[in-house]
């Protein structure tokens, strides 16, 4: 089962291992992790996204708590998820119809070049596979999804 | 506030620290901080011969006075020597600071000389590590560093120190108190979950209290005793409880798990409720999880919330520090009509058929020497007072079921990691935090290779130990399995090619004996008391004694081998 977890510790050297080294040493699935510090003060927000079934998730939970750079842990919230993804396109393309696309994913052509567009779109996590599907028939040359960032409501 | 460097902090907090002897092994990126060891009076420093046994000598020194353990290595193959030792403290929540050194910041990834990223090797083995970034944090980072140690769930933390800044020069102000936002361990049970579980223990016919090392950890021995006491429940005890209960005491029925009693581990079978006082549910005791304490509810105490339902699904989960929780169980089992222990009566009448069914007992012989006879012996010889270290395999076993253990912090054995090598450095450390104490080690002729050159320290150090070989010319916990599971295919287990034990602690200085019979054995043993000398007794047993009973890995527990006919 897939889970959001939101972790806030204390920004300092290592921790991002830490967290890391915790689901690879004791098996747990990483779907996605983003990390960035928390403006004006001294912590990190982590956003995890895992899988498992409940007695693992609850482990997941404890054991994060457990290290000692850890503030919080928030999994049992209702969140907002978005993430981004970047997608290169050639210009030799057809783009008819990639602007209704775009407009339907809250996208927007992020830069260009003589070679290809890069364009990009903000979306829940499915909603960015389901994008990601669409504009394959685009023939993209590079796919980049940046992980989900969560927020507790 | 005044200017020191970093190696004189370093002193300086472990002076402010109450640190009376650190052990360790000296080297390039700890010349520094050995420079100033040596010129510092108030901590004791003892040179082990390896920076593993430094470690473990320092979990000894913890385990038998209860207080911080303190271990200095170099950098790389020096710390990573250390790593065994780590490893062995994590799992037996045993707090010690381990500070080694590092090479300069400037060094740091470069793959310079003895260079290794020494945290991030560490950091699975230890409860929180620390690489010192700048000389302004270091007295910071060392005061919490004994603080995570000692505090909530115990546990070794590791000081990464690079070389320059145990040279560096910076203001020393070392703080009172820790104030740390993330780390703030729940000390008494939430008062609803007490009440809840007292009712359960009221309303239950067949309570059973499982008591695990938490409660040596957290000196709960005392009130844990008074709470049996009271109330008339019967009790098993986990490898690492041993001695919370007396021996004797009626309401003990012995070790439980893969080679438990069989009453332990039928009145786990057969409780209706089990309360887990400190004890983590290890494999070890379980068995098979599904069939382990089937009909029971049960009342899980520990004051790592993650040991809580990880195992066993807890139907009162209570976090909190053991001898507070009990204290609170007392307290509310009092508050009304209190609890009567006959209450129980039909229950511990039953307990005493299964002890007296299968008592724990072995075959003595006048013809070869029995271990579990050298083992009682020997208790009746050093008495109440002496301390145990053993390392691990059949001895372990063997002194586990029958050295009566009375009191906490007198048994010490790598439970969770099962470290062989152990045994003698955690007996030296042992022997320096009670230098009145008799402390004999318990080891195997496998076992006792791993860190013999330790017997070095004891005679340099003056730290006289008594290492008690079981010598069955096997590495006899893996003869056993390999007889019991492998059709007798001895894969490398044969240790038939040994070296001459009594000569090797005569080269070292120390005194050695080989003993082929009872006498020879008491004699030996008291001459080696006596001679206030590091010693090895060479005890030559039955080379295919068994560990009985025993539970198949992954078998249920109540489906004990109960004896080896046609398996020796």
């Amino acid at each position: 089962m897939r889970r959001l977890i939101s972790v806030i510790v204390l920004n300092e050297h290592g921790v991002l291992a830490r967290i890391s080294g915790l689901f690879a040493g004791r098996g747990y699935n990483i779907d996605s992790l983003t990390v960035a510090p928390i403006p004006e003060s001294d912590f990190s927000r982590l956003s995890i996204v895992t899988n498992g079934d409940e007695r693992v998730l609850e482990q997941i939970v404890k054991q994060l708590h457990k290290l000692i750079p850890t503030y919080k842990v928030i999994e049992d919230a209702s969140f907002v998820e978005k993430e981004m993804a970047l997608v290169k396109i050639p210009l030799s393309e057809d783009f008819a119809g990639l602007d209704a696309i775009l407009k339907g994913y809250n996208g927007s052509v992020a830069n260009s070049s003589d070679e290809f567009i890069v364009v990009m779109v903000v979306d829940d996590a499915s909603r960015i596979d389901s994008f990601l599907k669409t504009v394959k028939k685009f023939n993209p040359i590079d796919i980049v999804r940046g992980g989900s960032v969560i927020m507790d409501m | 506030m005044k200017e020191l460097n970093g190696s004189q902090m370093i002193s300086e907090a472990l002076r402010l620290e109450g640190v009376e002897v650190v052990f360790g092994y000296p080297g390039g990126a700890a010349l520094n901080i050995y420079d100033e060891t040596y010129k510092q009076d108030h901590f004791r420093h003892i040179l082990t011969r390896h920076e593993q046994a430094a470690v473990h000598a320092a979990d000894g020194y913890a385990r038998a006075s209860g207080r911080v353990g303190v271990a200095f290595t170099t950098s790389g193959p020096g710390f990573t020597n250390a790593i065994t030792g780590l490893a062995t403290a994590y799992s037996d929540s045993v707090p010690l600071v381990l500070i080694s050194g590092q090479v300069g910041r400037a060094l740091i990834g470069t793959d310079a000389f003895q260079e290794i990223d020494a945290v991030g090797i560490s950091r699975a083995c230890v409860k929180h590590n620390y690489l010192v970034r700048s000389i302004e944090e270091l007295p910071r980072i060392i005061k919490e560093a004994f603080y995570i140690a000692r505090t909530g769930r115990p546990g070794p933390v590791h000081i990464d120190i690079p070389k320059d800044i145990t040279a560096e020069i910076g203001l020393f102000e070392y703080p009172n108190e820790v104030s740390m936002p993330t780390y703030k361990p729940t000390y008494k049970g939430n008062s609803k979950q007490i009440k809840k579980a007292v009712a359960a223990i009221k309303s239950a016919k067949r309570p059973l209290a499982y008591i695990g090392g938490g409660a040596i950890s957290s000196n709960a021995a005392e009130p844990v005793r008074k709470l049996l006491a009271m109330s008339g429940i019967p009790a098993v005890q986990t490898l690492m409880a041993l001695g919370v209960l007396r021996d004797d005491d009626s309401l003990n029925l012995g070790m439980a798990g893969m080679h438990g009693s069989y009453a332990a581990n039928m009145a786990i079978s057969e409780c209706d409720l089990l309360i887990s006082l400190g004890a983590r549910f290890d494999d070890r005791i379980t068995g098979n999880t599904a069939e382990f304490a089937k009909g029971a509810k049960i009342i899980h105490v520990d004051i790592d919330p993650s040991s809580i339902s990880k195992i066993i699904n807890a139907d009162y989960p209570i976090v909190g520090d053991l001898a507070t929780v009990v204290n609170q169980i007392m307290d509310e089992l009092n508050s009304d009509a209190g609890i009567d222990p006959s209450l129980y009566a039909p229950w511990r009448d039953t307990l005493d058929k299964f002890k007296a069914l299968y008592p724990l007992d072995f075959d003595d012989s006048e013809g070869v020497l029995k271990p579990q006879w050298v083992i009682k012996q020997t208790a009746q010889i050093v008495g109440d007072e002496a301390i145990i270290s053993t390392d691990v395999g059949q001895h372990q076993m063997w002194v586990a079921q029958f050295y009566p253990f009375n009191s906490p912090r007198q048994f010490l054995t790598s439970g969770g990691q099962g470290t062989m090598g152990y045994g003698l450095p955690a007996a030296l450390g042992a022997k320096v935090a009670k230098s009145a104490n008799a402390v004999i080690n318990f080891t195997g002729d496998g076992s006792i290779l791993m860190n013999i050159q330790e017997m070095m320290t004891a005679m340099a150090d003056d730290i006289p130990v008594i290492n008690i070989v079981l010598n069955n010319n096997f590495l006899g916990m893996v003869r056993q399995w390999q007889t019991f599971f492998y059709e007798h295919r001895f894969s490398s287990t044969d240790l038939s090619l040994q070296p001459d034990f009594a000569m090797l602690a005569a080269s070292f200085g120390g005194v050695g004996y080989r003993v082929k019979t009872k006498d020879e054995f008491k004699k030996a043993l008291k001459e080696a008391l006596d001679s206030k000398k590091p010693a090895i007794i060479d005890v030559v047993i039955d080379r295919f004694e068994n560990v009985l009973p025993m539970v198949p890995a992954g078998a249920a527990i109540y489906n004990m081998i109960l004896d080896d006919k046609g398996k020796r």
